[in-house]
Formats: structure tokens, sequence, C-alpha cells
């Protein structure tokens, strides 16, 4: 049987459809192996990189990865730690030494420091292959969100929603004066000035929608000024 | 969480801007689609905003009651189905469920909207029962209001089967071009008051911050014919006036939708 990729490059497959015949191939993320053929796993774009045959998602749950920061949700308070939701298939467990750099004594109630349906922002620091995940909340920038609102997208599109080195949320940042964090498992904490913040949720929906065409932030820019009145330029910068 | 959450939702609203923008007292889109189920007697599907419900209507030949035995018989049924919300679950109605049906039972009933008598067939004897079922197919809030809208829809889309000689439904025929008797249409509003504030179509983020909630059911002339009072806080009577004022001023543009 000759070895060969039965698929062309960035072609879009469902899950089933075979990518490749022969042993000399690899499945990356998104692909496996069923004897001889590789298949893929998810709707995707085809990425093949010499023998390696991975997709890139368009669609589905996230994933938790390993240093991912991500916008988690407190399900339960546990005897030695917190339960988190990562809008994905698998909830996160927190444990009092990554949870802050407070000192908390022994019997202390836990809930004064996350209490259930609390919104933070944490990191990703191991996931098991059964996909037991752990969160930590020590790290710049990790903290209890308060207020605001919890906007949710699908996380293939965080990237695009993100920018280019954050210009994107950067430029949403300044037209409408709201904080904005993007975790990567698409959740997107949002708060500012009631008007601002509904102009900022509407923007994300409308790159969510976008995303796949180009000049977007250019087109983002001309969206938001005419939405806030105020002069919008796409610009760089860490977000 | 939640006094934050609401604290931060209560600072919006205090400025008239909603949770999507909306001012205090609109309702967000509704649209209507008659005739969305072949085996029902009428249908309809409801959508306000991202709400969505579907009501049906299916009639059937009965006795009616010993105390009114020359008026057809009505049922009103909710359900809400546990993929619409993750809080709803399988197993018999709880009380969100029990309160939408019985609520647009209230409206229906109370404005006389079907003309009980003309389902009347034999005194006593044969008349038409009316059963409305009602299912909620995606929860953002504000289920009442689109479910009394969906079961009024469905009751102007219904149209009464044909009977074969001994008194039974044909199935097998086609339906005839008869339609119910409707002589009001009720529609609900229900107002909420939070702080000193009204406002009207509360989405589900919105729903932490109810503190009293008045459902009104109008008829087209205005006449209030159903109430329903929810949430813990009390209501003067001043309170209600203006909740019925504004659930008057509001309904023609839910019956518009129609």
């Amino acid at each position: 049987m000759t070895e060969q990729v039965l698929v062309k490059d960035k072609e879009i497959v469902v899950p089933g459809e075979k990518l490749a015949i022969g042993m000399s191939f690899l499945p990356g993320s998104g692909a496996y192996r069923d004897s001889e053929h590789i298949v893929a796993q998810r709707l995707g774009m085809v990425s093949v990189e010499g023998k390696v045959i991975k997709l890139i998602a368009l669609s589905g749950k996230y994933l938790p990865k390993i240093k991912d920061k991500i916008v988690g949700k407190v399900i339960d308070v546990l005897m030695t730690g917190w339960r988190m939701e990562l809008n994905s298939p698998y909830s996160a467990v927190m444990t009092l030494k990554d949870a802050t750099s407070e000192f908390i004594a022994r019997g202390a109630d836990l809930r004064q420091y996350y209490d259930l349906g609390d919104y933070v922002v944490c990191q990703v620091v191991n996931v098991t292959s059964q996909k037991l995940v752990d969160v930590s909340m020590r790290g710049p920038g990790l903290q209890k969100l308060r207020g605001g609102r919890v906007v949710e997208v699908s996380p293939q599109k965080v990237p695009r929603i993100v920018g280019k080195e954050g210009s994107m949320v950067a430029m949403i940042k300044q037209a409408t004066g709201c904080e904005i964090i993007v975790g990567q498992n698409g959740w997107i904490w949002l708060s500012g000035e009631p008007e601002g913040e509904v102009v900022a949720e509407q923007a994300i929906r409308k790159i969510e929608q976008e995303a796949h065409l180009g000049g977007l932030t250019d087109r983002m820019a001309t969206w938001l000024g005419d939405k806030t009145g105020k002069s919008v330029a796409p610009r760089g910068g860490a977000q | 969480m939640y006094q934050e959450q609401k604290a931060h939702l209560l600072r919006a609203l205090v400025k008239n801007v909603r949770y999507d923008g909306r001012k205090a007292l609109e309702f967000r889109q509704i649209t209507v689609e008659y005739g969305i189920s072949a085996s029902a007697e009428g249908s309809a599907r409801v959508r306000i905003g991202g709400t969505e419900v579907l009501a049906g209507v299916k009639l059937d030949l009965g006795k009616p009651y010993p105390d009114t035995p020359d008026k057809g018989n009505l049922m009103v049924n909710a359900e809400l189905l546990p993929m619409s919300n993750p809080k709803f679950e399988t197993g018999p109605p709880g009380e969100q469920a029990t309160e939408i049906a019985r609520v647009v039972d209230r409206a229906i009933r109370e404005s006389k909207c079907i003309d009980v008598h003309k389902l009347c067939i034999k005194e006593g004897e044969l008349v038409w029962g009316v059963n409305i079922d009602i299912c909620s197919m995606n929860d953002e809030g504000n289920l009442q209001d689109a479910a009394c809208l969906a079961a009024l829809a469905a009751l102007k889309d219904a149209r009464l089967p044909k009977m074969t000689e001994n008194n039974e439904i044909d199935y097998e025929a086609k339906k005839t071009d008869e339609k119910l008797p409707i002589a009001r249409e009720p529609v609900e509003v229900t107002v909420v008051k939070v702080g000193e504030h009204f406002f009207v179509d509360l989405l589900s983020d919105e729903e932490i911050l109810i503190e009293a909630r008045l459902t009104v059911a109008v008829t087209e002339k205005g006449t209030i014919c159903a109430l329903q009072k929810g949430g813990q806080a009390q209501l003067s009577v001043d309170d209600i006036d203006k909740m019925v004022e504004i659930a008057q001023k509001l309904a023609p543009s839910l019956r518009k939708a129609l």
C-alpha cells in the first residue's frame, strides 16, 4: 500500500475523516492513529508539517493547556482548596498553597477567600493524561474578579480577540474605558462604565463573528470610533 | 460574589443602561412564528431576544364539568426543558413551571379570551377541550411574558379538526378552516421593581436583582385580567398603580408582534 496524505494542506475536515495512510505519518494535536490511517478527531483545518499531520480546531470546548491564563469560576469549596469551572469538559482544583500568598489558618472558612460563584484569573500549572487539572493564582496579574461581567466566546476565537501582541484588546480598552481580561478558555471578564461595557461586549461579539475575515483590526477601529465617537487607532501594545 | 455582581448591575440600571444596552422599559426584539407543528391544532414559536418558547394547542372532545355544562374546557400546562437552562431538571414540574402555567391560564380564562360557550356542542354531554402546552426552548429571561404570548399565538393559529358522525375527531381528514372563538387577546407584561426603579423584560443575568415583580395581563382595551406578585419585597398601592400603568403602556407593543 502506498503511503500518502489523503487531504490537501489547509483543507477543512470533519471528525472521522481519514487524513493520511501509512505508518510513517505521525498524528499531531486533533488527530489520532487508527491502524495505518491518521484520522481527524475534530472539526478543523489540516496542517501538514513534514510527516506530522495536525489539525487547527475550528470549534469545540476549551482543552486545558499548561501555562494558559484563564478565567475560572468557583463551583465548590473543598477541604483543602477550591474546584473551578473552566468552560471545559474538565474542572480544575486550586489548592490552598496555590490560592493566595496570605496565611490561611487551620480550620479557616475558605469561603471568605473565594466563595461559590466567584470568578478569578488563574493559570493552569498541571494537566495529567487523565485530564486532572491544577490551577494556581500565584503570579503577576492573577486575582479575584470583582463585579463586572463575564462574556463567553469560542476558545478558538480568543487569539483574534487578543490580536497581535494584544493590539485588538488594547484598542477596545482604549475606546470603551473598560478593564478587560481575556482568558484562553474563552471567558472574558470586563468591567467599566455601563455604556462602555455594552460597546465592549458588542465589539467582542463582532470580532467573534468576523474572526475569519481579513483586515479586522482596521474595521474594528472604524466601528469602535463610530460607536464611541472617539478617534480609535490600531496600535501595538502588551495586553 | 452575588453582592458584588448585584451592586455592579444596579449601578448600570440606575443610569438607565441595561446589561445589553437597552432602556429600563424596553423589550427585546419579539418574533412570532405560526404553525410550527403539523400534529397540533395550533402552534407557535415566540422569541423575545434569545428566549424561545413553543406553545401548542390540542383540541379534544369530552364531557363538560358538572358546574359548567354549557362551556368548553381549558387546560394550560408548561414544561421547562432542561436543555433550555442548566437550572431546570427533568421530572415533575417545579415551582416556576407551575407558576407560568397557572398565570397564563389565569390570563386566558379570566379575560374570557376564548368564548367557551361556543365550544359547547351538546350541553352537558359534549364540548371541546382546549389544551395548551408550553415548552421552553431557551431561557434567557422573561419566560412568563414569552409563554403567554406563545399561548395566545397558538390559540389564534388553531383550526378545529373534522368530526365524524359519531362525534369523534377524524384525525385522517384535513383540519377545517374554522378558528377557535377568540374574543379577547390578553398579553402579560412582567414589571420588576428594584429599589425605586421599574424594569421590564429582564435577562437571566439580571434576575438576581429582582426585589418584587408583578405580572399584569392586559387585554387590547387595556383591561387588567390577571395579576401575579412575586419576589420578597412588598409593593405599595402607589407601586402597583405605576406597574400596571407600565404594563398597559407596553402591552400593545407585544401584541403588535402577533
